[in-house]
């Protein structure tokens, strides 16, 4: 056990430098650079400045020092935000980002597992048709639709009601969580959705559930311990995934709903063509993920006595 | 045997979906708890300021919205209208501008500009925001600060009027030498390069602002980065500033001329350029303002009944043209036909589709000063009427001597905002309809734009140049073959000169003169085609009054607002 | 225990006569594929879609041939107009400028007042016929005024004085015409004037006017636009018809039904190729390492799993920047090159487990005793049965490959105008969502039918080749 979580976070950590390499290789072949300014600058002001940032080094070594200090957890300083620190930007948004991602990944799970199970049970019927209706219209519409109509619609019933029942864009409290999360966890909803319903009609004809029946176990029982428990299963294997794809997904919910999240940063500083800002961000989501990943595997081998860890 | 089946199943069902019901309930409790904890926890990071409505009547609050995070306030560096807004509340220069947008004195009590310098006496009462005094030395400082090599200040040149400013930005000679110096706590004296008529108007910029020394020491070298590590001297002072999310301002007790300001705090805790939510935030009395709409949002204010308000932000928009001799628009007759089939109304009638918006004629906007009245009005520019037939026989010479046969092809150089592909296209679809020019697009990022821009890599590109100070030369100096935006490389002797003489001159008339030549050279060479002069349409809260729109210097500005309480 | 064969006869030694079958297949014997097209056939969702997947292949390389407009050619008599909108314009004369009406002024003592001095004009005349070419106006001077402001409703300003658009400051008093050109569509205006003084505070009391203005070209414009000939027998005042546009124009006044032809060409380029040739690469990259296994195996796994680690948005935004778009590109190759690049490790992956499992299965040993060559182990057994997978795989991932276009174009990384896309029409279509719901209605829903399509399809793709599926039913 031991021995394969070390080996699991060696592989992470090369992983980790694998992404860092990609991006710093990706980002320096983009013609431009972040100290083109809007307002023309003389050539002694610009080589100060390429000075500063240490851009005047050839590439690779730029490049050393990059990861020299990326070792050190130091992702350098911001060329549009120039006085702050990229620890610090990452320091202040990843927690608002991953606080949407919980909880839209809550609702996801929570919504997909009980509409999926509701649908299996009365397969065919009202709630069933209801229920695959919404989960279609949950795949099939591109998000940033989705994210503008229901502000939309917030800001009729807003003003229908002549006060505000829920805001309508912002970021602090937990109303003003609720909407965006709900229309961030959505797609993963929908997905789930359709994932547990295929999963409980493969347990309803399960032999284990077919022995409950003849042993007489009461309805409740079956339902519960039997049918529900294992089928939950191939869900919360996808669940892993799933948190990786929504925390770095954000970036539409976190634009039309003016939230304070590293996407919309990410989004900015690309556009910005703000170096630092970029290799912070990946490296840092990319670190992120795959330590998930690692931790999510070793739950998995803690939980699931079928899977053995080596 | 099969009815009993259907039976079980039905009872199945029914308990299945009582269990589920359960377990919804526990789960939303679950979740309750979960948000609740969330809540806590992410208001270690965030602020937990209640929000209230647009205008809050008993602590005098307005609640606005920012169109982006300012990137940083310190002053020697600040480019952004943004920042620049902001400062403009919490700092006070020497002058600043009044809501009738004359020069009026700011920290400077008195002042006097002569030919080759200018002195200012600084009012006693000054303050900044811990108690002390707003000295001469704190001018000096932040001057020398924004002009130091290593600062790399973006906007260090519009200090180079000081004497050895230039020199000393571009590290030969000594920060000491600067041509600054205070003489006692409460008296400056500035000695000019050359003769300059326009210094007031400099001094009123945002990289004019005082710094205090020893704060500026204490914070090691985040100055500007958070609402610490920034002391004030200006009306209000800030509060909070969450980055990326909220900026709030209170209203300074240390500030001289406290009586002026009406409010006590300005809330901004909503960070985005996104119009529909912008709209949004205003319907539902979130914010008391929308800075600017979108011409697909003018039916929706009309249908809300809103009042609609107009201003101009000073901008000049343009058509330039790369003079580099590889390209073809080096050719005159090629520019000319280019200028003839234009025409900026049917632009601003039929794409942009804003009031406010004005077809330019000139480079030099409307709105500008001349010796009297109005610059523009005194010296009028050359009307060009769109004519197609003698476009199209210039375009017939420039191919000739192009020796291009066939259709000429012109790359048009935008950046990605969605109102400047929209006229990019409409280029596109004129020019081929009209001359069976091919234009290409090249739409690029913000930063990659700017730096193709540099290079001299574009055909034609579009355009626009907001004025730092209240003068001519801000716009008429963007041409002069040494300006380093001057990205096309225009060169004309002739022009130069009349830049040199506007720069110079200390005679009002002889520089409006200059600068009537200025504006003539550049319709008849067809350096550019103008475009428009970037009007706002804007909406704010009926009972917000005495809010004032600058089309130089921070805009919109709050300090002389007041609470209408009546309405 | 001897068993010695005694006493044969001949008779033993006779041809035992063929017996009747015991069993015998009374259906026709049917290939997994057959048995497969059955099973999606008999699936009335697949069908359903599969049919809407046919209409879309038809819309989009027959629509543009049948429907031949120009997707970027603006007809800016027509903006944002919906579909089935009243194409009937009056013919008018030219356009000629207008220098609008002032009077001289008169050197009289009358003093400048402030604004709650000053009244509202008697009248508005509006001079001309008023049209979408323009809508002059005229009024009479206010005493004490030194301006006036002239507003523009669609609405009656009504008793909140909703004067509307601020269309114009006019800063003399003497100048008292003003001409609006800007944007007008067919339909009532409001005009209101209402008077300024010295310091540009406006009066309280203002003057309206209700214009009617009809949609009107003129003849060189008709002529230029080719709705008449040189020789059409027309004169001013006749009602003709302008271009049609069956679902509506654009904010460009382009045709959207052409825009969405040739934006699904985009749209559906990239959600089928993209695709293929990721699922071709993974195909590829996943069977080397399946076959070859060992050391190389885990090598190209690794190097998998350092792609599949990279954060998908994030990259795809990096790359699609990186790769650059040129002058006149549509930027559609580096997005497909994006996700080639990004996409493959996936099916890599899925199709290595496929050949390892297959590699371990009975028959592969048997066939291989019976002496198959590789080739044949692939083609008679790898193929077919890692073919169906790949072919779920490719189906899902067109959806989603669809997505990443819209959302790219949403935070404006899109193709590069004037090329249309499904995403870019959508996002541009937000902006104008309240008054011209059109605009984003037919975009929306194009991908969302082609996204439930191919959803559908891989359902019932993955049902119908489903082995374990064969023995039910």
């Amino acid at each position: 056990m031991l021995k394969y979580t070390i080996k699991r976070i060696i592989q992470g950590i090369v992983t980790v430098w694998f992404i860092a390499t990609v991006t710093f290789i990706a980002m320096h072949s983009v013609p431009g650079d972040p100290l083109t300014g809007e307002r023309g600058m003389s050539e002694e002001i610009r080589q100060n400045l390429e000075q500063k940032y240490g851009l005047d080094k050839p590439i690779l070594e730029q490049y050393i020092i990059y990861m020299g200090n990326m070792i050190k957890g130091d992702f350098g300083i911001s060329f549009t935000q120039q006085n702050r620190s990229v620890n610090d930007i990452i320091r202040e948004h990843f927690p608002v980002s991953a606080t949407l991602g919980i909880l839209s990944i809550v609702f996801a799970a929570l919504g997909g597992v009980l509409w999926g199970a509701l649908t299996a049970i009365y397969r065919n019927r009202l709630p069933d048709v209801v229920v695959m209706f919404l989960v279609i219209f949950g795949i099939s519409v591109p998000s940033f639709v989705i994210a503008a109509m229901s502000q939309l619609i917030l800001v009729n019933i807003n003003t229908s009601f002549g006060f505000s029942i829920l805001p309508v864009a912002g970021w602090g409290t937990i109303s003003h969580m609720l909407v965006p999360s709900l229309v961030l966890g959505l797609g993963t909803m929908a997905f789930l959705t359709r994932l547990m319903r295929s999963s409980m009609l493969e347990v309803v004809n399960a032999d284990y559930i077919r022995t409950a029946y003849s042993k007489g176990l009461p309805a409740q029982r079956i339902f519960l311990k039997h049918q529900l428990r294992n089928a939950i299963l191939p869900v919360i294997t996808v669940i892993g995934p799933a948190i990786a794809s929504i925390t770095t997904g954000g970036f539409v919910v976190e634009l039309v709903f003016a939230i304070p999240g590293l996407g919309r940063f990410f989004v900015q500083a690309v556009q910005q063509l703000d170096y630092t800002v970029i290799m912070g961000t990946t490296v840092f989501y990319g670190a992120f993920l795959v330590f998930m990943v690692i931790i999510v595997d070793l739950i998995y081998g803690l939980v699931d006595p079928r899977v053995r860890l080596e | 045997m099969f009815k009993k089946m259907k039976e079980t199943e039905e009872t199945f069902a029914q308990v299945a979906g009582k269990q589920l019901l359960i377990l919804t309930l526990l789960s939303f409790t679950g979740l309750a708890g979960l948000m609740i904890f969330l809540s806590w926890a992410s208001n270690l990071f965030s602020d937990n300021n209640q929000r209230v409505g647009a205008i809050d009547l008993d602590s005098k609050t307005i609640t606005l919205l920012l169109g982006s995070e300012p990137p940083q306030l310190d002053s020697t560096r600040t480019t952004d209208s943004v920042s620049i807004m902001i400062l403009g509340h919490v700092m006070e220069g020497l002058l600043r501008y009044d809501e009738n947008n004359n020069i009026v004195a700011g920290v400077a009590e008195e002042w006097n500009i002569h030919d080759n310098g200018a002195t200012f006496w600084l009012r006693d009462d000054a303050r900044w925001s811990d108690g002390k005094p707003v000295t001469a030395r704190d001018f000096v400082f932040a001057w020398k600060t924004a002009l130091k090599p290593e600062t790399a200040s973006e906007y260090s040149f519009i200090l180079y009027p000081i004497k050895n400013a230039e020199a000393i930005n571009t590290g030969s000679m000594n920060i000491e030498e600067l041509g600054v110096k205070a003489i006692d706590d409460f008296t400056l004296e500035v000695t000019f390069e050359r003769p300059l008529a326009y210094f007031e108007e400099l001094v009123a910029f945002p990289t004019y602002n005082p710094i205090r020394e020893d704060f500026f020491n204490s914070t090691s070298g985040r100055y500007g980065a958070d609402a610490i590590e920034l002391i004030y001297n200006g009306p209000f002072m800030m509060s909070v500033w969450v980055h990326g999310a909220h900026v709030k301002l209170d209203k300074n007790p240390y500030y001289w001329d406290n009586e002026r300001i009406k409010i006590n705090s300005i809330d901004m805790p909503y960070m985005t350029s996104d119009a529909a939510t912008t709209i949004n935030l205003f319907r539902d009395g979130k914010i008391a303002m929308i800075g600017a709409l979108g011409s697909e949002q003018l039916d929706t204010a009309l249908r809300e009944r809103w009042k609609l308000l107009r201003t101009s932000d000073g901008g000049s928009w343009f058509t330039v043209f790369n003079f580099k001799d590889d390209k073809i628009t080096s050719n005159w007759n090629l520019r000319k036909a280019l200028q003839l089939s234009s025409d900026s109304s049917e632009l601003v009638n039929k794409i942009i589709k804003l009031p406010g918006y004005i077809p330019s004629e000139s480079l030099f906007p409307v709105w500008l000063k001349g010796t009297n009245g109005s610059f523009r009005q005194e010296h009028p520019a050359t009307k060009i009427k769109p004519n197609l037939e003698l476009a199209k026989q210039y375009l017939k010479k420039a191919k000739e001597e192009l020796g291009i046969e066939g259709n000429i092809s012109l790359t048009i150089l935008v950046d990605d905002s969605p109102g400047s592909s929209k006229q990019a296209e409409y280029f596109q679809n004129l020019y081929s309809t009209k001359l069976s020019i091919d234009v290409k697009i090249d739409k690029q990022i913000f930063k990659q734009r700017l730096a193709k821009m540099r290079a001299g890599d574009f055909d034609i590109a579009l355009y626009g140049w907001g004025p730092d100070f209240n003068d001519p030369l801000t716009f008429g100096e963007l041409f002069a073959s040494w300006n380093p935006n001057n990205n096309g490389s225009f060169f004309n002797e002739e022009y130069d000169k009349y830049v040199r003489i506007s720069q110079t001159s200390l005679n009002k008339e002889e520089r409006m003169q200059a600068f009537a030549k200025q504006q003539e050279i550049l319709i008849n060479e067809v350096a550019l085609i103008p475009n428009y002069e970037r009007g706002v349409v804007y909406v704010k809260d009926r009972r917000l009054e005495g809010l004032v729109r600058r089309v130089v210097g921070p805009d919109p500005d709050f300090t002389n607002v007041f609470i209408n309480e009546a309405l | 225990m001897t068993n010695i064969v005694e006493n044969l006869t001949p008779l033993d030694f006779k041809r035992v006569s063929k017996k009747k079958k015991t069993t015998s297949i009374s259906r026709p014997s049917l290939s997994y594929w057959e048995d497969a097209w059955i099973r999606l056939m008999s699936n009335k969702r697949s069908l359903v879609s599969l049919s809407i997947i046919i209409f879309l292949i038809f819309f989009t390389l027959l629509g543009p041939i049948i429907w031949n407009v120009d997707p970027s050619g603006q007809d800016l008599d027509q903006l944002s107009s919906p579909p089935g909108a009243d194409r009937g314009a009056i013919l008018v004369e030219a356009y000629m400028p207008w220098d609008g009406l002032s009077i001289t002024k008169n050197n009289s003592s009358e003093g400048l007042k402030d604004f709650y001095d000053l009244g509202a004009t008697e009248y508005i005349n509006v001079e001309g016929f008023p049209s979408t070419q323009y809508v002059r106006l005229s009024w009479n001077k206010i005493i004490g005024a030194s301006g006036y402001r002239i507003y523009r409703n669609k609405f009656d300003p009504g008793s909140d004085n909703s004067l509307g658009l601020p269309m114009a400051d006019i800063l003399t008093a003497e100048e008292i015409s003003f001409e609006d050109r800007l944007n007008l569509e067919p339909g009532e205006y409001w005009y209101s004037i209402a008077a300024l003084d010295s310091l540009g505070r406006e009066s309280n009391q203002y003057k309206k006017i209700a214009v009617r203005v009809s949609r009107a070209i003129s003849i060189p414009e008709a002529i230029e636009k080719g709705i008449i000939t040189q020789t059409s027998q027309v004169a001013i005042g006749d009602t003709i018809y302008l271009k049609f546009h069956p679902l509506g124009t654009d904010y460009l006044g382009r045709d959207m039904l052409s825009r969405l032809m040739h934006g699904a060409r985009v749209s559906l380029f990239i959600g089928v190729l993209a695709p293929i040739f990721f699922v071709i690469l993974g195909v590829f990259y996943g069977s080397i390492a399946g076959f070859i296994g060992g050391k190389v195996d885990q090598f190209l796994m690794r190097f998998a799993d350092f792609v599949v680690a990279l954060p998908f948005l994030l990259f795809m935004i990096l790359f699609k920047i990186a790769f650059g778009i040129g002058p006149g590109e549509s930027g559609v190759i580096p997005m497909l090159l994006a996700l080639v690049l990004l996409s493959w490790p996936a099916t890599a992956r899925l199709v290595r487990g496929q050949i390892l499992q297959i590699r371990g299965e009975g028959y592969i040993l048997a066939s291989q005793l019976l002496g198959a060559k590789t080739y044949f182990l692939i083609l008679r057994h790898m193929i077919p049965n890692t073919i169906g997978v790949i072919l779920v795989t490719l189906t899902f991932a067109i959806p989603s490959v669809i997505f990443v276009e819209a959302f790219l174009s949403f935070i404006g990384m899109g193709v590069v105008p004037p090329t249309p896309s499904w995403g870019s029409m959508c996002n541009e279509g937000l902006q104008t969502m309240l008054n011209h719901p059109h605009e984003i209605i037919f975009p929306a829903s194009l991908i969302s039918i082609t996204v439930l399509a191919f959803n559908l399809l891989g359902d019932g793709l993955r049902d119908a080749l489903d082995a374990k599926m064969r023995s039910k039913e």
